[in-house]
């Protein structure tokens, strides 16, 4: 379909119009956290007079906001790579043989993806595992969660990895332990990298996960503290928008770097849903 | 291969274990718990039978108010995320030379925490905020709002910032979907003289088709367990004109009315599990169909 060059510019710049409605609310964020207090009381789109760089500086004062930062970080990646490992293992063994047992388990896997969690009862049980308010305790949730659509992931995605190598090793003398972790979970790497990335970002971004789990000030990862904060100094957006700005730096980051892999872990979900 | 012996069931055990324990017991825990008057003011826990079930819908309560706002939240939210993920596929589809940077702005919402984007808008929603500042810019006085309180506008402010956190990853997905059609249908097909709209309705939305019932369902979903962008933009209010199930779920937990948040929960998964069906009905009749 050839199109007339003109008409296409038009469409380039309409869509870029529509794009404002996006980045407009986002430069909304940045512009008005290197404001005053008193300049950003009522949020505007107006320049700051100066830039308030110490606007930074300050969030990180005390420490408290370096001390969510990594507990986020703690339970962000922790939960991804258990969720990524016993994921692919599980994937590995359900798409190699596929008997009428592994069909079932598989389905009880995807039952995840559709039901939600409940989580009045999981304290019960993180109660009576002692894990109740505990890093532990809520790394193994976060894990949990990601598991449903990473088996699926690995599943899509191990099914196009050819027999011949699982052939082969077995016949150098492999066992199962080694044929996946020497020979196939290398190979797996594109969607390893998808899954994690996902998983990460799912921990690092859940609000409402630690709302239920994490009864402990001194535990809470960003998103929670952000709450937290916005409860008390309710008028204070310049610092408000400062810590979200630092919250979403290393989301950001990862998107930037990752979004080949984002967005094929996205579609892939969706197009062999 | 012959001998399958080698792939162990052992490697599904930890998988399986944790997501029983920490998925499927709660689940049917919350099940069980939902005939119960399990309360954190009351000593023991005695069985109800359907008691709860019974409050949510026949007492004049927010509960049916809770599960009417959560359905219409749902029903307006899918058609107007796949309204406009669409129409941002189809433009980007066209062949624009910034397609990449555009796809990155779109998509850039659904990486952010719902919550984030909640303390955001309120922001943006306030009666002096930047919203109406546009609006009175452009001329359109009489479409400023105070967004977050006044009783006719909120639920549709809290659905338009979904919307607006959704619409990204709508377009991606219906690109993707674009993509696995063949340019040679459209050629053939201007050969034969069909104009771009008969190209549209006549391959695009057929061959489309699965790729939006996917989407579709997903969203509703996403709809049904909406939380957090109403936790931080109204928490249900005001009044509980912005109430939905999950947010009554919280607050009957805070308030230590365990059972009837399980109950609650659990009629939040009915609906959902409602749409699970439907996928098993889409997807077999697409198996049958291919």
């Amino acid at each position: 379909m050839r199109q007339k060059p003109l008409l296409l510019i038009m469409k380039e710049a309409m869509t870029w119009l529509l794009a404002l409605s996006i980045l407009g609310p986002l430069s909304l964020i940045v512009v008005n956290s290197l404001k005053t207090a008193t300049e950003a009381n009522t949020v505007t789109m107006n320049l700051p007079l100066k830039l308030q760089w110490v606007n930074y500086m300050e969030a990180f004062e005390g420490g408290s906001l370096l001390h969510s930062f990594f507990n986020s970080l703690l339970m962000s990646s922790v939960s991804a790579a258990i969720s990524i490992l016993v994921t692919s293992m599980a994937a590995f063994v359900l798409v190699r043989n596929r008997d009428r047992w592994n069909k079932m388990i598989y389905n009880y896997f995807f039952l995840g993806l559709v039901a939600p969690l409940n989580y009045v009862t999981t304290i019960k049980v993180l109660q009576a595992l002692h894990l109740q308010n505990t890093f532990p305790g809520i790394i193994l949730v976060f894990a949990t969660l990601g598991i449903p659509f990473a088996v699926f992931l690995f599943y899509g995605f191990i099914s196009s990895v050819p027999t011949e190598l699982d052939e082969a090793a077995i016949i150098d003398g492999c066992g199962l332990g080694r044929l996946f972790f020497n020979v196939v979970f290398p190979l797996l790497m594109p969607v390893t990298i998808t899954g994690f990335i996902l998983n990460f970002l799912g921990a690092w971004n859940d609000f409402v996960t630690p709302l239920y789990l994490l009864n402990k000030q001194d535990k809470l990862g960003m998103i929670n503290a952000i709450y937290n904060y916005f409860g008390v100094h309710f008028n204070e957006w310049n610092m408000i928008f400062t810590i979200i700005v630092l919250t979403v730096l290393p989301v950001l980051f990862l998107y930037l770097i990752g979004q080949k892999y984002i967005i094929s872990g996205m579609v892939s979900g969706s197009l062999k849903g | 291969m012959q001998n399958k012996k080698i792939y162990s069931r052992l490697f599904v055990v930890p998988a399986f274990v944790l997501y029983t324990i920490l998925f499927i017991l709660p689940v049917l825990g919350g099940l069980y718990y939902s005939f119960t008057n399990w309360s954190a003011m009351k000593p023991t826990i005695t069985f109800i039978g359907l008691d709860n079930y019974k409050e949510i819908f026949f007492s004049s309560g927010s509960y049916l108010k809770s599960i009417y706002h959560t359905l219409s939240f749902t029903l307006y939210t899918v058609v107007f995320k796949l309204g406009i993920g669409l129409v941002l596929a189809l433009l980007l589809n066209e062949g624009l030379k910034t397609k990449k940077v555009l796809r990155t702005v779109f998509f850039l919402p659904y990486m952010l925490s719902p919550l984030i984007i909640g303390i955001i808008f309120i922001s943006i929603l306030g009666p002096d905020g930047p919203l109406n500042m546009v609006l009175r810019f452009i001329g359109l006085d009489h479409l400023t709002h105070s967004w977050l309180t006044e009783k006719n506008v909120v639920l549709g402010s809290t659905m338009g910032v979904e919307i607006w956190r959704m619409v990204g990853w709508n377009m991606v997905i219906i690109l993707a979907g674009l993509q696995t059609i063949s340019k040679s249908y459209y050629e053939a097909a201007s050969l034969d003289g069909a104009g771009r709209w008969k190209q549209f309705t006549q391959i695009t939305i057929p061959f489309l088709m699965p790729t939006l019932m996917i989407a579709m369902i997903l969203n509703m979903i996403h709809g049904l367990r909406v939380f957090e962008i109403i936790y931080a933009l109204t928490n249900g209010g005001p009044g509980d004109l912005t109430e939905v199930i999950n947010t009554q779920v919280y607050k009957e937990f805070s308030m230590g009315r365990y059972g009837m948040s399980n109950a609650l929960s659990m009629v939040a998964f009915i609906f959902t599990l409602m749409i699970a069906y439907l996928i098993k009905l889409v997807s077999s009749r697409e198996e049958a169909a291919s």
